[in-house]
């Protein structure tokens, strides 16, 4: 009977797993109402689909029904010649059709219920459109971020993700590999300050991430404004604003140091001693030693745990909330001084909204926060089982 | 360095927050003009009292008030550094009112808004939700720890694993979705929508829960894997059944490594942040009822800095404060879980 009680808590553990995807694709996916404020069937009198049109057609469907100022700013954005039949065709649906999610379902209702569900919108939502939506698309990814849900994408979040991640990552591997190398090789573990050091590097791992973002808002943010903010660089400039991508990637830098440090020391401490003594054998000195025996056989080690540390790094949200990320962007990040916003922040955004529509967006976004950490994850895995088998 | 970072910068930004003043109006006008030279006046009777030691401020001279007999004021003219000026009748007085570390550890109202700061409210909550979160992955993490290092086989407990590991590495964002998404529904559906509101702790509780359940089984499965097989083979060469030797011998041997997991789960669950913030309700609440919304320390910091805080606001400090709070308890957390298994590991050959 205990042991039943035993299996069943580890059951639990996995079941919470599963419970966890299928909520996920449960909002990502689904069937929605879609309400549309001039019918696409309408602007073509039912002949034949809005994207069967040719482009001369489309710009025609647009100079009818949208007001004449706004025609004559899109073709002084970029002259309609110009224009693609795609581009036309989507400006059509952004300022004529306007489709707005009138009501949805969630993925397990419209597979289960399909025939009610269709019964249900005929009866509620005359003359709308039911259709089945995948929130998470190529436009999903490759758009930028937007107050519609249905056109809002992930791009801008994505590539702020990435600055952050590379600068965290620039600026903590080689300080944490440094430091991982100095405790392990040359440190005395006799001396009391290297054990302070060694307990204090354990402590770090377990502070809060929030208590990092604190930090990074006095240090980074404000106490180191003119250099985070760019402003140092080009004198002419005003003092910009602290909140910046080098501001995040240096808190997150922060914030994985001591996984890196503590990781690359066990990697270097799996280095066999023999190692060590036949190139000092050999008349070797001990950065020789180091930099030429040491290094490259923790190397895989090392990776992996920067990879795993990484990764942690990506999925953290408070304390890029705390530093500043801004939540409404629709510019790309263009360099370390630019201000971002990334995956998880517009994650919770998108959930801290009360409409449901919001709760599938952010659903997708998550399955695309899951997929590049899946990625990461693997990457971590392969190397370790490629290069454990050298030594 | 970064240790000393952190504690001297949360230190320097919470000791503004105790000593940052804030100006209140206590609906007091001076009735006769005040001279340079003098340090008596009287004052209107109207609204709250003013009493000995407290700072007051009229126009731009800051005073410090040495005795005060009716509405009769003795006061400390030019006090903070502040110009010694003539003040005409009829002046508005302002009472300064500092954050006292005495307030703030003892009362259970935050609202900054009137300056009051009682940090019980947000710790209530963050308790709230740790002891939530421990009752669910205690037993969970600690049975499943048991099965897998005393019951399961190589195979399952190679494939069961790495499934938990992923449980712990899924970013807590995405726990927090699925805090209000499902759980809160959940709740709802079993407990009434009336009895359990949208953003409540309970919900928030389980899912930390269960983010910190793979640690908690983790760690724990270490330490019982540590204890040696000799151990179990003498228990059941004594009789005793597999459960018997579970529970009493290689528990017990194991425990000082139970306990610093437990430790560090506490801790974790302590500083957790996103989940609170999405699940757990977005103003400060003092209230032991779990289906309440509730705000906690984290939630607390991370909904203030959310805009763009301005440098000089008392919430800005405020959340160094609590910062501070926060990275105080989570440290002597992990400091005990270290000092645990240091001093109650049985050293076995």
């Amino acid at each position: 009977m205990w042991v039943t009680i035993f299996r069943g808590s580890t059951a639990i553990g996995i079941i919470a797993l599963l419970v966890l995807l299928v909520n996920i694709a449960n909002g990502a996916f689904g069937y929605a109402m879609i309400e549309f404020e001039v019918n696409p069937e309408e602007l073509t009198e039912g002949e034949i689909a809005i994207e069967q049109l040719d482009k001369d057609a489309l710009v025609q469907v647009l100079q009818d029904n949208v007001s004449s100022g706004l025609y004559r700013r899109l073709e002084n954005d970029k002259p309609f010649a110009e224009r693609d039949h795609e581009n036309v065709h989507n400006l059509v649906i952004e300022w004529v059709v306007k489709p707005q999610v009138a009501y949805q379902w969630t993925l397990l209702d419209s597979l289960l219920n399909r025939s009610e569900i269709q019964r249900e919108a005929e009866e509620e939502f005359p003359g709308l459109e039911l259709r089945f939506v995948s929130w998470l698309d190529t436009e999903f990814i490759t758009n930028p971020q937007s107050g519609d849900p249905i056109k809002a994408g992930v791009r801008t979040a994505i590539l702020g993700s990435l600055w952050t991640m590379l600068i965290a990552f620039l600026f903590s591997f080689p300080v944490g590999v440094g430091a991982a190398i100095y405790l392990e090789e040359f440190a005395r573990k006799d001396r009391w300050i290297n054990r302070v050091i060694q307990t204090n590097i354990n402590n770090l791992a377990g502070v809060p991430s929030i208590i990092y973002g604190i930090l990074g808002l006095a240090i980074f943010v404000r106490a180191l404004e003119v250099f985070t903010s760019g402003s140092i660089f080009n004198p002419g400039q005003l003092a910009g604003n602290g909140r910046t991508i080098l501001s995040a990637g240096l808190t997150l830098g922060l914030l994985i140091l001591p996984l890196i440090i503590i990781n690359s020391q066990q990697a270097i401490r799996a280095v066999p001693d023999s190692l060590r003594q036949a190139s000092f054998g050999l008349g070797a000195t001990r950065w020789q030693t180091i930099w030429s025996h040491v290094l490259p056989s923790a190397l895989p080690g090392i990776l992996t745990g920067t990879i795993l540390a990484v990764s942690r790094a990506i999925g953290e949200t408070a304390p890029l909330v705390v530093v500043g990320a801004s939540t409404f962007i629709t510019v790309d990040p263009e360099g370390p001084f630019s201000k971002f916003t990334t995956l998880p922040i517009q994650i919770y955004q998108w959930t801290s909204r009360p409409q449901d529509v919001f709760r599938s967006i952010a659903a997708a976004a998550i399955i695309v926060l899951l997929l590049m950490l899946l990625g990461m994850n693997t990457a971590a895995v392969v190397l370790r089982n490629r290069f454990s088998k050298r030594i | 360095m970064v240790t000393i970072g952190i504690v001297y910068e949360l230190g320097k930004e919470a000791l503004l927050f105790f000593t940052h003043q804030q100006w209140e109006v206590p609906n007091k006008i001076t009735i006769t003009s005040i001279e340079p030279a003098w340090i008596t006046f009287e004052v209107s009777s109207s609204g709250s009292e003013i009493t000995e030691g407290m700072v007051i401020r009229v126009n731009d001279e800051v005073m410090l008030v040495t005795e005060a007999q009716g509405d009769q004021l003795s006061v400390i003219r030019g006090y903070q550094d502040t110009e010694v000026s003539f003040h005409p009748t009829g002046q508005e007085i302002e009472v300064a009112n500092k954050v006292s570390l005495m307030e703030f550890f003892t009362k259970t109202e935050w609202n900054p808004q009137i300056g009051r700061f009682g940090i019980w409210a947000l710790v209530s909550a963050t308790l709230m939700t740790t002891i939530i979160a421990i009752l669910v992955a205690l037993p969970l993490g600690l049975s499943a720890a048991v099965y897998l290092s005393e019951y399961a086989t190589e195979k399952t407990r190679s494939t069961i694993k790495p499934v938990l590991e992923v449980l712990a590495g899924i970013p807590t964002v995405v726990y927090g979705y699925f805090a209000l998404t499902f759980m809160t529904v959940l709740l709802r559906t079993i407990f009434g929508n009336d009895r359990v509101e949208i953003y409540n702790t309970a919900s928030a509780g389980i899912v930390i829960g269960i983010l910190i359940l793979p640690l908690v089984s983790s760690m724990s499965e270490d330490a019982l894997s540590a204890v040696p097989r000799s151990l179990r083979e003498a228990a059941f060469a004594l009789g005793a059944t597999k459960l018997e030797t579970a529970t009493r011998v290689v528990v017990p041997a194991a425990f000082s490594g139970l306990a610093a997991a437990i430790i560090v789960a506490i801790s974790r669950a302590f500083g957790e942040t996103m989940i609170v913030a999405i699940a757990a309700g977005a103003g400060p609440a003092f209230t032991l009822n779990p289906f309440k919304a509730a705000e906690t320390m984290t939630g607390h910091i991370v909904r203030i800095s959310g805009g763009d805080l301005s440098y000089d606001s008392i919430d800005y400090n405020s959340i160094f404060a609590i910062g501070l709070l926060l990275f105080i308890i989570t440290l002597i957390l992990n400091i005990i879980s270290q000092r645990i298994v240091k001093r109650y590991r049985e050293v076995y050959e």
